[in-house]
């Protein structure tokens, strides 16, 4: 139950192409992190943050399955709902899906995850997701940033001082 | 709120400057080499010194570089600030992503109990 400080999450965003990559290890072989994606229980478990409650209402963890769930924060009685398809479930090596969300529903996204096997039985994670535009990437960096405002990370207060 | 939306308007164009590889060429050597004139800048290019003009336009509306308006050359400044906002955007968006994984973590350390109690573990082999 440590926290695994060295297992840093990195982000890529190819400056020219539609395109997010988040790239992670974690201290388990393939085989366990992948059944944490592909198992709902788990899934729903890791997903959203505790003050959202997940509910998976569709979920078929093979090639050619689909999935959705909905994310709900009874603080302030949103609900919103995820959905898409499991392109292909390739057991402890990779699964592609799509993406969308009830808020953009013309919005799909097509996201790769790859589970690499490392030494002392661990795994990296990449993953790959490939949006609409470059309009929708910077959106999606972007509510990161919105989250953080909302948040009040004082970093970012730091910095808004600091904005002229 | 307005002073939010202006910063990330700004990154936002800050982005799409950055989307084009002669751009960010032109970026890259700014910041190894310190300011520059335009005519400096094109000359490694197979380029018109006009078409690198433009370039700098765009990364100069973007925030990105600043000219100076006194010196006869108007050397080509990077405003190294913006790059650093473009960090911290993609910082924050980090770590949500890392918040979620932490989360992770803890699943797969309950996995492992869960399997120690069921079955013996035979190691990583698939």
């Amino acid at each position: 139950m440590t926290t695994q400080h060295q297992n840093q999450t990195q982000i890529e965003a190819v400056p020219d192409l539609p395109v997010i990559r988040i790239i992670r290890e974690f201290e388990a072989p393939p085989e366990r992190v992948f059944r944490a994606f592909v198992d709902p229980e788990l899934f729903a478990q890791w997903c959203g943050p505790r003050s959202i409650d997940t509910r998976v209402e569709r979920w078929d963890a093979r090639t050619g399955g689909e999935w959705r769930y909905t994310a709900s924060r009874e603080a302030d009685d949103l609900t919103m709902g995820f959905w898409g398809s499991f392109h292909e479930v390739r057991p402890a090596e990779r699964i592609v899906q799509t993406w969308a969300f009830d808020g953009d529903p013309d919005g799909v996204s097509l996201e790769t995850m790859t589970f690499e096997e490392l030494d002392g039985g661990r795994c990296r994670v990449t993953s790959q997701s490939v949006v609409e535009s470059m309009e929708i990437r910077d959106q999606m960096l972007r509510s990161g940033m919105e989250t953080g405002v909302r948040e009040g990370y004082e970093q970012l207060d730091e910095l808004l001082e600091g904005e002229r | 709120m307005t002073r939010e939306i202006a910063v990330t308007d700004q990154l936002s164009r800050a982005f799409q400057a950055l989307a084009d590889p002669t751009r960010r060429d032109l970026v890259a050597r700014l910041a190894a080499d310190g300011d520059a004139s335009v005519g400096d800048l094109a000359a490694p290019y197979d380029v018109t010194v006009q078409a690198v003009s433009k370039h700098v336009k765009v990364l100069e509306e973007a925030g990105l570089v600043s000219r100076s308006r006194d010196a006869q050359r108007r050397p080509v400044h990077l405003e190294a600030e913006v790059l650093d906002l473009m960090t911290k955007w993609i910082e924050r968006y980090r770590q949500q992503a890392e918040e979620r994984f932490s989360r992770l973590d803890a699943v797969l350390a309950a996995m492992d109990e869960d399997q120690q109690d069921n079955e013996s573990e035979e190691g990583a082999a698939s």
